[in-house]
This record gives C-alpha cells, sequence and structure tokens, in this order.
C-alpha cells in the first residue's frame, strides 16, 4: 500500500507559552474526504497551516506526498491548493486576474494560466463577473473565488478552512455542491468546520479536536453510534425553569444534558421519553424529538457546544 | 420645565473629542513637530542663505527670513491638518465605521453633524496653530503677539479648505481622489502659495491661481499680524474672503450630508 | 548545524521575485495615474524653489563653484524622491498589502517563498524609484539644470537610496501595528529631507556639519551632486560604502521580520 497523502506523528505547534496543537497523529489518504470538526480555538487552523506548509511544525513529524514538510515546503505547496479561513483575494484587481496571476505563482506559463483561470470562472459560475473588480462581489462569490483560485494549479490536496462560515444557506448548498464534484472527480479534501451539517454532508472520515487534541474520530454515522443514542428529545421550559426540572428528568433515556436555553435528553426513542416526562407531570414550552448528529457527540466528548 | 440642551454641533463634536484623545500623541507629531522641522529647515536653514543675499530683505517687506515665513507655516499647518480630516475620516464616517449614520439615527441633524465636525476640525487648527506659535515665541525674530490673531486667521482658513473638501468627500464613492487632492491642490499650495516667498517672485499667471484660494488671503493677514504692519482695510477684505469659502462649503456640505443620510 | 542547513535554504531561496512585480503591473495597469502623480511632487518642489527663492537666495557653492539655488537643490530634490518613493512603496503599500489585503498570505501558499515576496517588493520599489529619477533628470535637462555628462551617474545612486530606503522601509513596517504608526516614519523622514544638505549646504552647520553624515540621505544627496557636477573625489566611495552598509544590514532585518511575521 503506497504511503498516505498526509502522515501526521505528535504534531504539536506552540506560539510562546500556548499550546495551539497538542500531539495530534493524523492520517489522510488519497482520494479521501476529511475533516476537522471542532469549535473555535480548538487548533484546526493552526493544524490546517502546518499541513499547508506555511507554518513551522513545533515538534513532531509531518509528510505530505512522502515529502517532509520542513525541508519540502515550496515542492509540497506546488501540489497543494488552499481556502484560507478569510479570503486573501487581491480585491483591486479583476476576478479573472485573481485566476491567472495566482498560477503565474506556480509558474504556469501565462497562456495556461490563462486558460486553466477560463475553465475555473465557468466551475465558479463567475463567468459574467470575469471583468469585476473583487472588491464589488457578494461573500458567496468571493468564496467560490477563492475555492477557484485554489484549483488554478490543478491540486492533488485542496485544504480548506471554514470554507462556508459566514455564507447564507443558499451560497452553502451551492459551495458543497461544486466540493462534491472536485471529491468526484478524485481530489483530496481535508476541511475543518465547526458545522456539523458541513461535516456529515462533505466528510468520509473526520476527527473531533478540542483544546488542540483530537478526542475521536471515525466517519460522521459510526461516530454519532459511537457516542450517542439514536434519538434526541429537546425540551424547553418556562425561563429561567430548565435548571430546576432537569433533575427530575432523572432515569429517562439514557443520559441528559443541560444547556442553557433546553435540556437535552438522549435516548433510542425519543417519543417514549417526551411520554415518561409528561407522565412525570413535567410541562416543557416545547419538546422537540430529533436524531442524533455530531453536535451531540461534540458535546458528550467536550462538556461544550460547537458554537462556544 | 426649563430644559438646557446642549447645542447638536457641540453633541457631534464631543464624539470626535473622545475618540481623539485615543491618539492624540500621533496628531501632536504630524500637527506640531512637522511644521517646527519646516521652521528650522527652511526657515533657519533657507533663511541663513537669504539673508546673507543682500537686497532680499527688502523682496520680504523689511522681515529676516524666519520671520516672513513662521506665518506662513502656522496658516498652511492648518491648511494640511483640515485637508487630511475632511477626506478619510468623512469618508470613513459614512463609509467604513459608518459613525454619521449612527448619529443620524438619533434627533441630530445633518446640519449638527456637518457643523459639529466643522467646529472639531478648527478646534485642531487652532490647537496645532498654537503650538506652532509657542514654538515660534522661543526665537526672537518671530516672537510677536500677533501670533494671537494668527492663531485665529488659521483656524479659519482651516475651514475655509475644510468645508468646501468636505462636501466633496461626502459625495465621493471611492477614496481615490483624495491623495490627487493631496498631490494637486494642498502640495502645490503650500508651495506657491506665498507661504515660503512674496508671490510677487511668481509669473502673474501663478499668482492669480494662487490668489483665487483662500490660503494666500490667510497668510497675507496672518504675516501682517505677525509683523506688526496691519492694514485694516484689506484685512476685512482678505478675511471676509477667506470666510466666503468656508460659509459656502458649509451650506453645500449640509446639503449633501442630508442627501446622504436622510433621503 | 544540520537542522539550521535544513531549514536555511527553504526560506530564504528566491526563485521569482518577478511575480510580485507582475502582480503590481496588473494592479497598477487600472490606476496608473497614481504612479505619474508621484512624479510630480519632486517637480512642484523644484519649480517653486527656482522661481520663487532662487533670486532671494542667490548662488550657493557647491565644489567650490557657485550654482544657481535651483541647480543646487536640483539634484537634492532627485535623491529626497528615490527616498520617497521608496518609503512610500515600502511602508503604507506594503503594510496594506501585508495585514489589510492580505496578498502575501495568498502567495506564500503557493511555492513562493518570504524572500520571493521581500525581494519582488523591493525591486518592484526600485524600479518605480527609477522611473521617478529618469524623469526628473529629463526636468532638470530641460531646465538648463545639469551641469556634466556624469549626471547619468545619478540614477544609480538614487537606485542606492531607494535600495536603502525600501529596506528600511520594509524593516520598519513589519513593526508597524496599524494606519496610524505610518504618522512616525512621515515625521521620522521630513527631518532626513529637511536637513540632509537638501535645501542648504552642510558648511550651514558651521563646526556641527558632521551631524548630517547620520542621514543616509545625506550621502545619497552627496552621491547625485557629484555625479551633476562632475567632480568625483575619493569620498564619493565612502558615500556608497555607508548606503550598502545600511541597506544590507536594512535588508537583512526585513527578510528576516518577515519571515517571523508570515509564517507563524
Amino acid at each position: 500500500m503506497p504511503e498516505p497523502l498526509i502522515v501526521a506523528s505528535q504534531l504539536v505547534k506552540r506560539f510562546g507559552d500556548f499550546t495551539a496543537v497538542d500531539g495530534i497523529d493524523v492520517e489522510v489518504q488519497r482520494g479521501e474526504a476529511f475533516g476537522f470538526l471542532g469549535p473555535n480555538g480548538a487548533g484546526k487552523s493552526s493544524t490546517m497551516r502546518m499541513i499547508g506548509c506555511v507554518s513551522p511544525v513545533t515538534a513532531g513529524t509531518l509528510r505530505l506526498f512522502g515529502l517532509d514538510a520542513a525541508t519540502h515546503g515550496a515542492q509540497i505547496r506546488r501540489r497543494l491548493g488552499v481556502v484560507p479561513q478569510l479570503d486573501t483575494l487581491d480585491t483591486e484587481i479583476t476576478v479573472q486576474e485573481n485566476l491567472w496571476l495566482y498560477g503565474r505563482y506556480f509558474d504556469l506559463p501565462r497562456a495556461e494560466a490563462k486558460r486553466r483561470a477560463a475553465e475555473l470562472l465557468e466551475f465558479a459560475q463567475l463567468t459574467d463577473r470575469a471583468d469585476s473588480i473583487v472588491d464589488n462581489l457578494s461573500g458567496g462569490m468571493k468564496r467560490r473565488l477563492s475555492i477557484a483560485r485554489s484549483l488554478i494549479n490543478e491540486p492533488e490536496l485542496l485544504l480548506l478552512d471554514e470554507p462556508t462560515t459566514g455564507l447564507d444557506p443558499q451560497a452553502r448548498h451551492v459551495l458543497w455542491d461544486r466540493l462534491y464534484r472536485l471529491k468526484q472527480q478524485g481530489v483530496t479534501l481535508v476541511l475543518t468546520t465547526h458545522y456539523m451539517d458541513e461535516a456529515e454532508q462533505l466528510c468520509d472520515r473526520l476527527v473531533v479536536m478540542d483544546q488542540g487534541r483530537i478526542v475521536a474520530e471515525g466517519s460522521p454515522r459510526s461516530l454519532i453510534e459511537q457516542y450517542s443514542t439514536r434519538e434526541v428529545l429537546e425540551l424547553r421550559f418556562a425561563a429561567g425553569t430548565n435548571e430546576a426540572a432537569a433533575p427530575q428528568l432523572g432515569g429517562i433515556g439514557e443520559r441528559q444534558e443541560l444547556l442553557p436555553d433546553r435540556v437535552l435528553v438522549y435516548a433510542a426513542d425519543g417519543e417514549a421519553a417526551l411520554a415518561e416526562a409528561h407522565a412525570r407531570g413535567l410541562q416543557p414550552e416545547s419538546a422537540l424529538v430529533r436524531r442524533s448528529s455530531l453536535e451531540d457527540v461534540f458535546l458528550l466528548l467536550t462538556g461544550r457546544t460547537l458554537a462556544d | 420645565m426649563a430644559h438646557f440642551a446642549t447645542p447638536g454641533p457641540l453633541r457631534v463634536m464631543s464624539g470626535h473629542v473622545v475618540a481623539f484623545r485615543r491618539m492624540w500623541k500621533m496628531n501632536v507629531m504630524s500637527s506640531f513637530l512637522q511644521p517646527l522641522m519646516y521652521l528650522l529647515g527652511l526657515g533657519v536653514g533657507v533663511g541663513a542663505l537669504v539673508d546673507r543675499n543682500t537686497g532680499s530683505t527688502d523682496t520680504l517687506g523689511g522681515a529676516s527670513y524666519v520671520a516672513f515665513v513662521a506665518p506662513g507655516l502656522l496658516v498652511t499647518t492648518a491648511m494640511a491638518l483640515a485637508a487630511g480630516e475632511s477626506m478619510w475620516p468623512v469618508m470613513g464616517g459614512l463609509k467604513w465605521q459608518r459613525g454619521y449614520h449612527g448619529i443620524a439615527a438619533t434627533p441630530l441633524t445633518a446640519g449638527d453633524i456637518v457643523v459639529g465636525h466643522g467646529v472639531w476640525m478648527a478646534v485642531r487648527c487652532g490647537i496645532a496653530s498654537a503650538a506652532v506659535s509657542v514654538a515660534l515665541a522661543l526665537f526672537p525674530d518671530t516672537r510677536s503677539w500677533g501670533l494671537l490673531p494668527a492663531i485665529a486667521i488659521s483656524m479659519l482658513v482651516g475651514l475655509a479648505f475644510a468645508m468646501p473638501i468636505m462636501a466633496f468627500s461626502i459625495t465621493a464613492e471611492l477614496d481615490g481622489a483624495f491623495p490627487a487632492i493631496q498631490r494637486f491642490v494642498i502640495i502645490p499650495l503650500f508651495l506657491f502659495g506665498g507661504a515660503f516667498y512674496p508671490l510677487s517672485q511668481l509669473p502673474v499667471g501663478v499668482q492669480w491661481a494662487a490668489k483665487a484660494t483662500p490660503l494666500w488671503h490667510g497668510v497675507e493677514v496672518a504675516r501682517w499680524c505677525t509683523t506688526g504692519n496691519v492694514r485694516w482695510a484689506a484685512t476685512a477684505g482678505h478675511l471676509a474672503y477667506v470666510a466666503l469659502w468656508a460659509l459656502v462649503g458649509t451650506v453645500v456640505a449640509v446639503r449633501n450630508m442630508r442627501r446622504k443620510l436622510y433621503s | 548545524m544540520t537542522t539550521l542547513l535544513r531549514i536555511i535554504p527553504a526560506r530564504f531561496v528566491v526563485r521569482r521575485p518577478q511575480r510580485m512585480i507582475e502582480r503590481h503591473v496588473v494592479a497598477y495597469r487600472r490606476q496608473w495615474l497614481i504612479i505619474v502623480s508621484g512624479f510630480f511632487e519632486p517637480l512642484f518642489y523644484l519649480l517653486s524653489m527656482r522661481a520663487g527663492l532662487g533670486s532671494l537666495v542667490g548662488d550657493v557653492s557647491v565644489a567650490g563653484k557657485a550654482v544657481p539655488y535651483d541647480a543646487f537643490v536640483a539634484p537634492a530634490l532627485m535623491a529626497s524622491s528615490a527616498m520617497n518613493g521608496a518609503i512610500f512603496d515600502s511602508t503604507g503599500n506594503v503594510l496594506h498589502r501585508m495585514k489589510y489585503a492580505r496578498i502575501y498570505d495568498a502567495a506564500l501558499a503557493t511555492p513562493m517563498s518570504p524572500a520571493d515576496v521581500a525581494v519582488g517588493e523591493i525591486s518592484w520599489a526600485l524600479l518605480r524609484g527609477q522611473l521617478y529619477a529618469g524623469s526628473f533628470l529629463g526636468v532638470m535637462a530641460a531646465l538648463g539644470l545639469v551641469q556634466s555628462w556624469w549626471v547619468f551617474m545619478a540614477l544609480p545612486a538614487c537606485a542606492l537610496v531607494g535600495l536603502t530606503f525600501a529596506g528600511i522601509g520594509f524593516a520598519a513596517t513589519t513593526y508597524m501595528r496599524g494606519w496610524s504608526d505610518l504618522e512616525i516614519v512621515t515625521t521620522a523622514t521630513m527631518p532626513l529631507f529637511l536637513f540632509s544638505a537638501t535645501f542648504f549646504p552642510a558648511s550651514s552647520y558651521g563646526s556641527w556639519g558632521w551631524v548630517v553624515q547620520i542621514s543616509p540621505l545625506y550621502h545619497g544627496v552627496a552621491l547625485v551632486r557629484a555625479a551633476n557636477t562632475g567632480v568625483w573625489t575619493a569620498s564619493v566611495l565612502a558615500h556608497v560604502a555607508v548606503l550598502l552598509a545600511v541597506s544590507i544590514a536594512a535588508l537583512a532585518l526585513a527578510a528576516k521580520r518577515l519571515d517571523v511575521l508570515l509564517r507563524k
């Protein structure tokens, strides 16, 4: 079996006294869509910057394409596409120029860069905005352009840091569709997100990160099966009474979580749990039964919600 | 019950004062040290060359070169400060930090915003000119009670630039024109506006162009004050012309601001 | 030692600085007026000094010869504009690209290295400076202020001044927190502009004349003046040595700081 595309072992990133990434082990296979899920400050972006070979590794080893990130940064970056968390588009020039000039950074001949730029405009549905100055684009358009730009060197591995943060639902779905197409073309995707729906949509496999460490690893489905119940009952009580109501739910389902605005009851059968709560005389203002999600996995593993 | 409200412009101005307190050190540098360096470099340094040249003192109306340049620097400092303050900060208030939109959501009017900002700029010009005056009072050649009215004239010239430029900045879509104003209006006026030598040295066409702008009129009167040679009738005419610029600028700025914020 | 050898070559390799220049050429195609307008400031100064102060000052002595005031000031303005242009490009523009437009972050995700970025930016500043110096030289010639054929040596002299101040500006920018720090740059370059024997000779300082030697611009002004008069003395070598030393130190600092900043 060939070496995985990314092999990180005991990877550490420290900024002074602060340890952003605290000894993680990750392997990503070619063709995989791999995700880092975690709240802000979990160390996802630092990990991504190390994988992107723009941030030196503090300790541990990191290899991409069989090359050492510490010594072969430029050769590795030549084969990467990077979509950073905040767009780094060149806002003073046009959409089209952003694409082909970026290709020049990869030493593409100008004619080839321009040819690819035209294709990518199509891919990003920006052909009619080719000559617009980037400053005038909407957030969703800028994000699509960022992704298009990251593809100018036909990368084998695409790194996406929070690709849809701050976008409206429609723009997110357009983006997911584009990423799904890339995946089908065989591009390896590595992305970070704090949206569980994004992770579930896009990732074959993911790790949950918290405070610089990996706390769980697996496919979205297997993580939910392993760490949560099939269903979740969400109960909201009158303002300020959630805390008082929580103890009275004892014994219903497998366990409960008290959140500031609601109480979660983890149970294989949510409706049955709700019936039991009613039978105990509890009167929530609203009740909702839903399937478990990665959010619940995260809550169990870290005791915190992803939005924290 | 009687209710004594702070006038609108003053309430707008107090916002600027609060913001200024956080960055006054930078402003001390630009509005105090820089003119002082020009005074030393051109006034004293070049002045030594000018004063040894026979006949030059007559051209300068009997004054030493540094005494001739000092009031010019006082007034050009105000002009440069007012121009800078009425470009980017005004666009920022409308487009970037959008502070003006915040004020517009209160009972204050477009007139309050424009006049408030204007008064604040005049105060800034006054502070900067006063600081330069303190430095000027240290040198025997430039020490004069005339510096006091010269400070007031600086404030008026500041407004004569600030208000028309503000009227323009309110309607400007992009900040690209601002460096052009600096390069093609403010710097040429600094150099050709009568601060460093009598306008009579220049070709007649350039003289008329310089006389059309408020700067020269302010420099002329400020110089009469500091060199103790005031011509009262002409002073009134010069100052009225400078004030006219400020007034027309204010009227247009208020109109533009009203259209921008309240329509 | 082996670790050092492993890391340093990867970071300080300069392979494609010209890509940075290509980017600026494309970006400035729509903003050429900004480039053109930079030429006017030294021109305005020259015309103002010539028309306004010339007759007030009279002749000034340069290398033992009495020359009109505008001929005295013109070479100094040329060197000063090389300084101002280099400083302007390497502070305000670099700060914008580094912190706000984040153009360098984008470039460094590609095979571009921090050294490519630094060398590219400084080369751009130099090219722009040479454009201004060249056109200013044309104006000087048209106004009859050129005194010797040696004057073409003023161009490399201005390139050296530009290199020195681009390095200083770039290094300073890596320490800046935000826009307001640019005010410090203006305040620091102004005394250099005014007191580097630009508008009056160093002899005016009397026994304090040696102080101006601290200013790198003074050495640049001296070089351009020597080129214009065509009178070359051994002191020229000293001026070149000072500028080279300062520029190498500044560039080394700038490259090191840029690496620290961009590769966190």
